[in-house]
């Protein structure tokens, strides 16, 4: 849940997902207008993030996972965007994890990026409960949808796949500088002992909190009507997050690749657009 | 310095711990302050009292355009490649303070370019005075305030006024022409600061700031 939380910070509030540049060319100017917007990104970009935080909390190759998730992200500007906000969450799951070593993790001398490397290598396993408690399987961190427990993807593997999820993050910044922000989340949503649905959850989520938050703070938008407009997503939402848990353990180049050209369209347009004149958002 | 602050449910202490930051990393200022009290032209008065004999970067939170850019770059204050600019998503307290993350990257960013880099100064979007950098962010903070706000200021308090590591009263010149008293403004500072440093400086008396450089660089020397 907290990775879900406009609290987190996760550099998530200077982002707009596409809304600035939507709302500057008039195609979102009020809370009537939300709605499909919110509704075509969390089927489109919202349901690629769901996918690949789904594989990445189940575990694999964080390498070529991040590549097959970069030829699904056409925009360079969107890619961008993905990695910033993949950084700033994989700092603060940083803090939220540290190793279980004595020695506290260190910014490489030679190139202090965003990562952050741990000295004699990721942390070990930890053979008892990690820091939040597993969730049993089938069960969302809400406790009140109801699963069906034969579902491959969900929950936590409680045998050796526990083990392995838990060095993710570590793991995860060794080998990608910089990780595109679904990876992040869904890496450190295992970390917290998490599965599969519950990063799909979060990051379908996210993909249209920040959008609306910004549409509050960009345009003035009522937000208590906001916040229905939100909830009133919930059920497309549990959706995108079931079928994107459903595809969790696929073959990384056999993942979907839902898109949406005018996502991608805007976000290259506000770039380009935006160097000249104020911008508000960093995407 | 950090007495009882009795009832009062606004006042806030100033950050006790001594904020060294970890050996070979750059010092992080922040200034911060309400809108229009002098934070833009006092950050590139430093760069240009400082930029000769310190490796310095800013990150600006401030809206930046290129406009803004080739005005810098003509002014000969500082280097582009020296400034980054951060977008705050119309929330320019959260990004110094709730989520700093993309302050933080800005920040990895110019260090990566310039390895020796031994300041980093870091410029809010202008705020009100509920408005304080994180410690995570910045080692060290200069809030700017100035007369043209209103004498008041300083006595209304607030965690800028109070906690800030130097608090600076800016625009003196104009005092007379806004009728504020500058006695009334500094005294009531070191008051509600209980002996904190204050400054009082006009960028068209002294355009250099060197009371407020000279501060700078003892919190170099110290770190």
């Amino acid at each position: 849940m907290l990775f879900a939380d406009s609290r987190f910070p996760g550099g998530g509030h200077v982002h707009s997902g596409g809304l600035e540049e939507a709302a500057a060319r008039g195609l979102v100017r009020d809370e009537a207008d939300l709605p499909a917007f919110l509704t075509g990104r969390l089927r489109t970009a919202g349901a690629l993030a769901a996918v690949f935080a789904a594989a990445a909390a189940h575990g694999g190759d964080w390498a070529v996972l991040e590549a097959e998730l970069d030829a699904r992200t056409p925009s360079a500007a969107q890619r961008e965007a993905s990695r910033a906000q993949g950084a700033a969450t994989a700092r603060a799951a940083a803090a939220m994890f540290p190793p279980t070593s004595h020695q506290p993790p260190v910014r490489d001398a030679s190139n202090s990026r965003s990562t952050v490397r741990y000295p004699g290598g990721p942390p070990p396993p930890d053979p008892g409960a990690g820091p939040v408690p597993s969730l049993p399987a089938g069960a969302d961190e809400n406790g009140d949808v109801d699963l069906p427990v034969d579902n491959p993807g969900l929950g936590v593997d409680s045998s050796g796949g526990e083990r392995k999820v838990r060095a993710g993050i570590g793991a995860l910044l060794g080998e990608v500088r910089r990780p595109h922000h679904a990876i992040v989340l869904g890496a450190a949503v295992a970390a917290g002992g998490g599965g599969p649905r519950d990063a799909a959850l979060a990051a379908a989520y996210l993909s249209v909190s920040g959008p609306a938050s910004a549409g509050v703070r960009l345009l003035g938008l009522d937000p208590l009507r906001v916040n229905g407009i939100v909830a009133a997503l919930a059920g497309v939402v549990t959706e995108v997050a079931d079928r994107a848990a459903l595809t969790a353990d696929r073959a990384p180049a056999d993942l979907p690749a839902p898109g949406a050209p005018g996502l991608d369209l805007l976000s290259e347009e506000h770039r380009r657009h935006h160097r000249e004149q104020v911008r508000l958002f960093a995407s | 310095m950090h007495g009882d602050h009795g009832l009062d449910p606004t006042a806030t202490g100033p950050d006790p711990h001594d904020a060294r930051p970890p050996a070979g990393r750059a010092v992080r200022l922040g200034v911060g302050g309400p809108v229009g009290s002098g934070k833009t032209a006092l950050v590139a008065a430093l760069c240009r009292a400082l930029g000769a004999e310190v490796e310095l970067a800013v990150v600006t939170n401030d809206i930046y355009t290129t406009e803004d850019a080739d005005f810098l770059r003509a002014a000969g204050v500082l280097a582009p490649e020296r400034i980054e600019a951060v977008q705050t998503g119309c929330c320019p307290h959260t990004a110094i303070r709730d989520d700093i993350t993309a302050n933080l990257d800005a920040v990895d960013r110019l260090t990566e370019r310039f390895p020796a880099l031994r300041l980093v100064i870091i410029e809010s979007g202008g705020d009100n005075l509920t408005a304080v950098f994180s410690r995570g962010l910045v080692d060290r903070q200069i809030f700017v305030v100035d007369v043209a706000g209103g004498d008041k200021v300083p006595r209304k308090g607030g965690p800028g006024v109070t906690t800030a590591d130097l608090l600076v009263i800016n625009k003196t010149d104009l005092a007379e022409r806004v009728g504020a008293d500058l006695d009334v403004m500094s005294g009531d500072a070191h008051r509600i600061r209980k002996g904190l440093p204050v400054t009082l400086q006009s960028l068209v008396d002294t355009p250099d700031a060197p009371a407020v450089a000279g501060w700078v660089r003892e919190q170099l020397t110290a770190t």
